[in-house]
């Protein structure tokens, strides 16, 4: 597949080229690779947001909590928010995408290997600029959110002061808008992947159903991001030029912010959670050993799912007075998700009814994810009703709704395809014993610290506050949270453990440990640079147990094989180059405001990213 | 209407490539549409204008329909999408429907429905 | 037929060029220009939204249409309506005949016709700076009549939408530019057509953006 815009023909000679080292993994375009790049540094940043709420929940721990200050409170559950979504789940998911749709759809690599790279470098320089901030003390401090006006650099007359003056918001606006062009190229990249480089046979209504919820999500990111990009962009303007798009001084509505924020916010939500649906869906039939309950009932429940989630998005906005037209609409079409949401949750208990259960880690975890998700599902519904959301708006009742759907449902489902497909992805098996006490840890911790948010939320404790006084009555839920949190954490600290114990042991798994209904089965673990020595021919939605039931039971492990003959996309460093072109292009505008000479670095930054594509499109894609 | 009165034959040759003739033609509609929307935005607010009363209401509908019929022809001749593969028209659809839709709703939300209620 | 169509066509006789394999039997990379351009329908339908929706909400002038106070040489005068419909109408027209000769430059280049592509990718490349140019004029004109960036939700609404338009303009006429320059070096044969088909339909989607705006934007009083 020619990648590059000017294609030009691959040398006579193969190129060989570095294996392994350090060069290696920099210019690697090996979508397995950039997959376990994604992994390690996601999961970085998610132990750093995990250390954020525990500053957090110390905080809260008894009333008027003394740890942080008000300002840094507001910094770590703005950048808790932003880390856990930005640079937690989505790179999480993004690392399944990548090692696994093109395993799973029986392909070689995906459609664009380089840009692939690229979106990688992109995040991982964007998630490094947006954690810069820390470092010169000016962290992020408006909410995962960033409401107009608390994001406005300009003097409001009421206070005489402007709401956010300093760099933090511009950390936030640039970061969220690098991380932004990452994830629509890597959602470009998935959507070609999944539409065209599908093996023979392999009819869209045959694709395993985490390849079906990753082509949702790749929809989602591509419509819905762009509109982020508008609002960003009119945020950095209001910040630096002095217009007055989210500014009621100049005529502007604040109101408006949040419309296109969530536009964007809501079609999120879905990006987060359908990938750990895909999994489930994956899991469960597999540990039950029994097909997936409703195969095209869970196809269309999921586009309907991705279809409706647009025109829900001013359910978070209840609180701003739209009217009763608006709050109506907005409240019925909520109500309507619920139902394809529910058809999932009903085929997945169909799947494994009646079923002989395996009871592994990667099952319990994806048990636990439907039953967790369905306690988070069901409060959603309670505030799709506008006159209840209305009483429980900026509370921690809905904190603990996104808790449950995002903890219990995402980082469940997320963990649960760790455990489904470390051997596949490392040639190792994690241990089975560590790995049934990190369940229990983060199921027991998970529940303590979240379940009681319900309570406190219901009897008015709001959210965003930085402590409470004593007396009323928040002081024991609150103590039970912190204890739960670091129950939590410590389950993740088993996970580490078990990580490094696996990464010591031998190399123990087979091409098929589970008995998978999948192509990635098929193929020797960890997989060649290849993939798949021939490209499979598909008969049905589970290829693997054909090929079982057609071997009589049992299949061969999978024979290593030279490749020969066989052209894989050439290694490169441009995506990288192009990169950085991109950060320093958009990272140069942070001083805008301060230094305007500043303008040079941007110019110098667009020639860079000029220069690297350029050299991009006219080198040999193979 | 002219437009497809003028290219019905292209239809005749169901998947066949379009000529420069038909370019050409299509090229030529999409300036006389364009003039006749600036025909009606000129008219429709020059009183002393003939036709002035009749145009003036209807100055925004007849816009929108003669832009939409100029998308339409860039998009099925020039950007070849009426014989493309209908995978293309749909990822060119779909997304257009959503940005109606999202235009649509903010100008509802922000002028109609809040100022009817409050 | 392209090779990505032969080979789906041969599978189905049992036999798949591996490497050309693809199960639409279209072109990956167009597969991806489509799928950017409809991406880019959500960006600019933002951008549209927002002009709308801050429509007639600016507190001081100048306005598009109508006459308004505004701030000009240090004192509030009344001011006239901004907009320049015959320089507009002019750009319009340019730029929707750019379109054509971009299809018949294509046209060209898949009939292997060197003169007709090189001839009218040029044409395209020419009204591509020239509609840049005209952005560039009446941008300035405006600045002289007292419409800053930040003069009022107008001027704001206005300036990034047609600006964000014009810089999607830019990248279309280096695209094409330098497609231009393979073709005067003869590296797009027929049989490369594609790579400039694909920067084709990114500039007929710019000007199908700017068939939305004109009357949107310029039109509606």
């Amino acid at each position: 597949m020619a990648t590059s815009v000017l294609e030009r023909r691959a040398p006579a000679v193969p190129h060989t080229h570095a294996k392994t080292g350090l060069w290696s993994w920099i210019t690697t375009v090996d979508h397995k690779r950039i997959g376990i790049l994604y992994g390690a540094t996601s999961f970085l940043f998610f132990l750093l947001g995990g250390l954020e709420a525990l500053v957090i929940r110390l905080q809260l721990t008894g009333p008027n909590g003394k740890l942080v200050d008000p300002d840094t409170y507001n910094a770590l559950f703005t950048m808790h928010g932003t880390t856990m979504i930005f640079l937690g789940v989505m790179p999480l998911s993004a690392m399944f995408f990548n090692y696994f749709i093109p395993l799973q759809i029986g392909a070689r690599d995906v459609a664009f290997p380089r840009l692939n790279a690229f979106s990688y470098w992109v995040f991982l320089l964007g998630g490094i600029f947006i954690n810069t901030s820390f470092l010169v003390g000016a962290p992020p401090d408006g909410g995962w959110f960033g409401y107009a006006n608390l994001t406005s650099s300009r003097i409001i007359p009421a206070t005489a002061a402007a709401p956010s003056p300093g760099l933090n918001i511009d950390f936030w606006v640039i970061g969220l808008q690098i991380l932004g062009i990452a994830s629509i190229a890597a959602a470009l990249n998935f959507f070609v992947t999944i539409v065209n480089l599908r093996a023979p046979g392999m009819k869209m209504l045959r694709m395993p159903m985490f390849v079906w919820m990753s082509f949702v999500v790749q929809v989602l990111l591509l419509l819905a991001f762009p509109v982020i990009t508008v609002a960003l962009i009119y945020l950095m303007m209001d910040r630096n030029f002095g217009t007055s798009f989210f500014m009621p001084d100049g005529g502007g509505d604040p109101i408006m912010w949040q419309h296109l924020f969530w536009f964007f916010g809501h079609p999120e939500v879905y990006i987060l959670i359908l990938p750990a649906f895909g999994i489930t869906s994956e899991i469960l039939p597999v540990f039950s050993r029994k097909p997936l309950f409703g195969y095209t009932a869970m196809v269309f429940s999921g586009i309907f799912i991705g279809f409706v989630g647009f025109g829900v998005w001013s359910h978070h906005m209840f609180a701003t007075g739209m009217g009763p037209f608006a709050d109506t609409f907005f409240s019925l079409a909520t109500m309507v998700i619920a139902l394809p949401t529910g058809v999932k949750i009903f085929n997945w208990i169909g799947t494994i009814w009646g079923g002989s259960l395996r009871y592994t880690t990667a099952m319990m975890m994806a048990i636990a994810m439907v039953a967790l998700f369905i306690i988070g599902g069901l409060s959603g519904v309670m505030h799709s009703a506008a006159p209840a959301d209305l009483q429980q708006t900026d509370t921690y009742f809905i904190v603990a709704h996104f808790h449950y759907v995002l903890f219990g449902g995402a980082i469940f489902g997320l963990t649960a395809g760790a455990y489904y497909w470390w051997p596949k992805m490392f040639g190792r098996l994690l241990d089975e014993t560590l790995g049934k006490i990190h369940f229990w840890l983060m199921f027991i911790g998970m529940n303590a610290t979240f379940f009681p948010m319900h309570i406190l939320g219901l009897n008015g404790m709001p959210r965003r506050v930085y402590s409470y006084p004593e007396g009323l009555n928040f002081e024991f839920w609150n103590l039970i949270e912190t204890v739960g949190a670091f129950v939590l954490a410590s389950g993740f600290l088993v996970f580490l453990v078990n990580i490094i114990k696996t990464w010591m042991g031998p190399k123990n798994a087979p091409a098929d440990p589970w008995h998978g209904a999948t192509l990635e089965w098929a193929i020797p673990s960890p997989p060649q640079e290849f993939n798949f020595p021939k490209l499979p021919q598909v008969g049905s939605s589970v290829p693997q147990w054909d090929a079982r039931r057609a071997a009589g039971g049992h299949l061969p492990e999978p024979a290593l094989v030279s490749g020969e003959g066989i052209h894989m996309p050439n290694p490169s460093f441009w995506p990288l180059m192009a990169a950085i072109g991109v950060n320093l292009t958009l990272g140069s505008l942070l001083f805008i405001r301060q230094l305007p000479y500043w303008y040079g670095l941007t110019l110098f930054g667009a020639a860079w990213l000029f220069v690297s594509v350029y050299k991009w499109a006219f080198e040999p894609a193979h | 209407m002219s437009a497809h009165a003028t290219h019905g034959h292209d239809d005749d040759h169901g998947h066949s490539h379009p000529t420069p003739r038909t370019y050409l033609g299509v090229g030529v509609i999409l300036f006389a549409l364009t003039a006749l929307e600036v025909l009606a935005y000129e008219v429709g607010h020059r009183p002393t204008w003939p036709l002035h009363a009749l145009v003036e209401p209807m100055v925004v509908p007849i816009l929108l329909i003669l832009s939409a019929f100029k998308f339409v022809l860039v998009a099925g001749f020039y950007m070849h999408l009426k014989q493309d593969s209908k995978i293309f028209t749909n990822l060119f659809v779909w997304p257009i429907v959503l940005a109606v839709a999202l235009a649509l709703a903010l100008v509802i939300l922000f002028n109609y429905w809040v100022k009817e209620t409050f | 037929m392209t090779v990505a169509q032969a080979a789906t066509a041969s599978a189905e006789h049992g036999e798949i060029d591996e490497h050309h394999w693809t199960s639409t039997g279209l072109d990956t990379r167009k597969l991806a220009i489509w799928g950017f351009i409809g991406s880019e329908c959500l960006f600019f339908a933002s951008l549209i939204a927002t002009y709308l929706v801050y429509r007639g909400q600016s507190l001081v002038g100048p306005l598009p249409h109508t006459e308004s106070q505004c701030m000009l040489d240090g004192k509030m005068q009344a001011c006239e309506g901004i907009f320049e419909i015959p320089l507009v109408t002019f750009g319009t027209a340019v730029l929707l005949f750019s379109s054509l000769f971009v299809v018949l430059a294509l046209y060209g280049a898949q009939k292997g016709d060197r003169k007709m592509l090189i001839t009218w990718l040029s044409a395209t490349v020419i009204c591509g700076l020239f509609f840049i140019g005209m952005q560039v004029y009446e941008f300035y004109h405006f600045y002289h009549k007292g419409l800053g960036y930040s003069t009022n939700l107008f001027s704001s609404t206005f300036y990034t939408l047609t600006g964000f338009h014009g810089s999607h303009v830019t990248l279309g006429v280096i695209w094409l530019s330098t497609m231009l320059v393979l073709a005067l070096r003869g590296k797009l044969p027929p049989e490369k057509a594609l790579n400039l088909e694909l920067a084709a339909l990114y500039w007929h989607f710019v000007d199908v953006v700017w068939i939305v705006i004109f009357p949107v934007v310029y039109l509606m009083r």
